[in-house]
């Protein structure tokens, strides 16, 4: 009867093994061999060899000729000390790969010698079961959960639509959310703004909105930003740079600054907007499509504004824009999808209705046409705010 | 007669009315239609007799800035929108 040992050495005389410099100079070398490493799921997520693909030992038999279907290529196996990946270069001789090579010392005696490796590029086993639900559709899975941890979203306004958008993009693992927004949690804020609540009145919602959040993920980094967006301070809130703006301002003048620097420094805006029973979406993306003042070149006038006393909104209506705004930013961030560039979305609550509206660049946009006239950005006269407060 | 949606915006210039009927051939016409009905319309819609640059006006789901502005021929029994700009967040 053989023991453990007796096996260990028979495999290894019946294989060839190579060192840790000697892989190297394999991998690097013409006729590169296939890299597979048979270790446990584990200790693969906690790094590996670059290049690497990953077969758990259990499954060799079933999964490389998925993985090497020609037979021909060298394959060069490791583990952690080069006991099992001896083994599974012996049971791949027998299935007839020409050339299977173990690492003798495996991942440690690489990581020893000072060579490259990868580090962690996988969720762990925390974030697998917080992201299940994501990593089951093939349109996101680990690759693009880890994307969204990676990715940077910045709300303009933490209010009605900022709210929910907020709060699900927090949910969806966005890794950086920014938030401006100058004011404090008010009473009349409490019927739709659902990042705030009644013990957080009189709290800037800067603050209010990043406890919500840090309850719901910690894997998100709320960057706050209490104030006000103006053309002074625009350049300073861009500067750690955004992956995407989502903009649920509740005024012209922060929509017209958000539209201008979004086309100067090129990053997509996912635009909403609510009145009473109906709302709009649409994504600006510069390059790809309209932007706000190929829509609209000019705001109204304060004068031609709806005034304040007539305004007032749904509490769920900025629920829905909101989502959709989450949606949209979540599209662009995974780069999944047709995002809504160039079609604004028309909800109206009340006959349940969604319509959507062709929208064109306009060659002689004025921000984002061929012959700008507008290089520089304009602090438009402050008039109502409409239903954000 | 053509059927022109009114915004939640401009409701209260029209008596809260959701859709009002106009004719004309051209969006001007119909404009002109409208505006002698609703003349506190006017300067929310037009601006030196031009379509003002903060509202669009779609006809049958067309940017009519993309096609001929306020020549742009309308077709009896269509649907006009007007969409000005909306800022409420």
């Amino acid at each position: 009867m053989q023991s453990y040992r007796d096996l260990l050495q028979s495999a290894k005389a019946s294989i060839q093994e190579v060192d840790a410099r000697g892989a190297q100079e394999l991998l690097d070398g013409d006729d590169a061999p296939l890299l597979v490493d048979v270790r446990e799921r584990e200790e693969w997520e906690q790094g590996r060899i670059p290049g690497a693909v990953h077969v758990p030992r259990g499954y060799l038999e079933s999964r490389i000729e998925g993985v090497a279907p020609d037979r021909a290529r060298p394959v060069l196996l490791y583990c952690a000390q080069g006991n099992r990946s001896a083994f599974a270069a012996k049971t791949l001789s027998e299935l007839g790969y020409e050339r299977a090579i173990s690492l003798a010392g495996g991942y440690v005696d690489w990581q020893r010698s000072g060579l490259p490796t990868d580090l962690p590029r996988s969720l762990g086993p925390e974030r697998a079961t917080r992201y299940s639900r994501h990593l089951l559709i093939p349109e996101v899975g680990e690759e693009g959960q880890l994307r969204l941890l990676d990715s940077r979203i910045l709300l303009i306004g933490a209010g009605g639509l900022g709210s929910p958008a907020a709060l699900y993009l927090a949910a969806a693992g966005v890794g950086k959310l920014g938030i401006v927004d100058a004011d404090v949690v008010d009473e009349t804020n409490l019927q739709r703004q659902i990042a705030h609540s009644t013990n957080s009145l009189g709290e800037p919602k800067t603050d209010s909105a990043r406890r919500t959040i840090e309850a719901l993920n910690p894997d998100v980094e709320v960057v706050p930003f209490r104030e006000r967006l103006t053309s002074e301070n625009i350049e300073r809130i861009l500067e750690p740079g955004w992956d995407v703006i989502v903009d649920g301002a509740d005024n012209f003048p922060t929509r017209y600054l958000v539209n201008d620097a979004s086309v100067w420094h090129e990053i997509p805006v996912v635009h909403g907007s609510i009145f009473r029973f109906e709302g709009q979406a649409t994504v600006f993306k510069p390059g790809a499509g309209p932007c706000y003042r190929c829509l609209f070149p000019q705001p109204p006038p304060p004068e031609l504004a709806p005034s304040c006393s007539e305004g007032g909104v749904l509490g769920v209506l900025p629920g829905v824009i909101g989502s959709i705004q989450a949606t949209e930013a979540l599209k662009l961030a995974l780069g999944i999808g047709e995002p809504l560039i160039g079609r604004l979305l028309l909800y109206d609550a009340l006959s349940g209705e969604f319509e959507e509206m062709k929208l064109r660049r306009d060659p002689a946009c004025p921000v984002c046409g061929e012959s700008p006239t507008i290089t520089d950005y304009v602090d438009y006269v402050e008039f109502c705010a409409g239903v954000g407060h | 007669m053509s059927r022109v949606r009114i915004p939640p915006t401009l409701r209260s210039e029209v008596a809260g009315a959701r859709e009002v009927e106009a004719s004309g051939g051209t969006v001007r016409e119909l404009l002109d239609d409208l505006l002698g009905r609703f003349p506190s319309l006017r300067g929310q819609l037009l601006e030196d007799e031009e379509l003002a640059p903060f509202v669009n006006v779609y006809v049958e789901g067309e940017d009519v800035r993309t096609k001929d502005g306020l020549e742009t021929p309308v077709d009896d029994g269509s649907t006009v929108i007007l969409l000005p700009a909306m800022a409420g967040g």
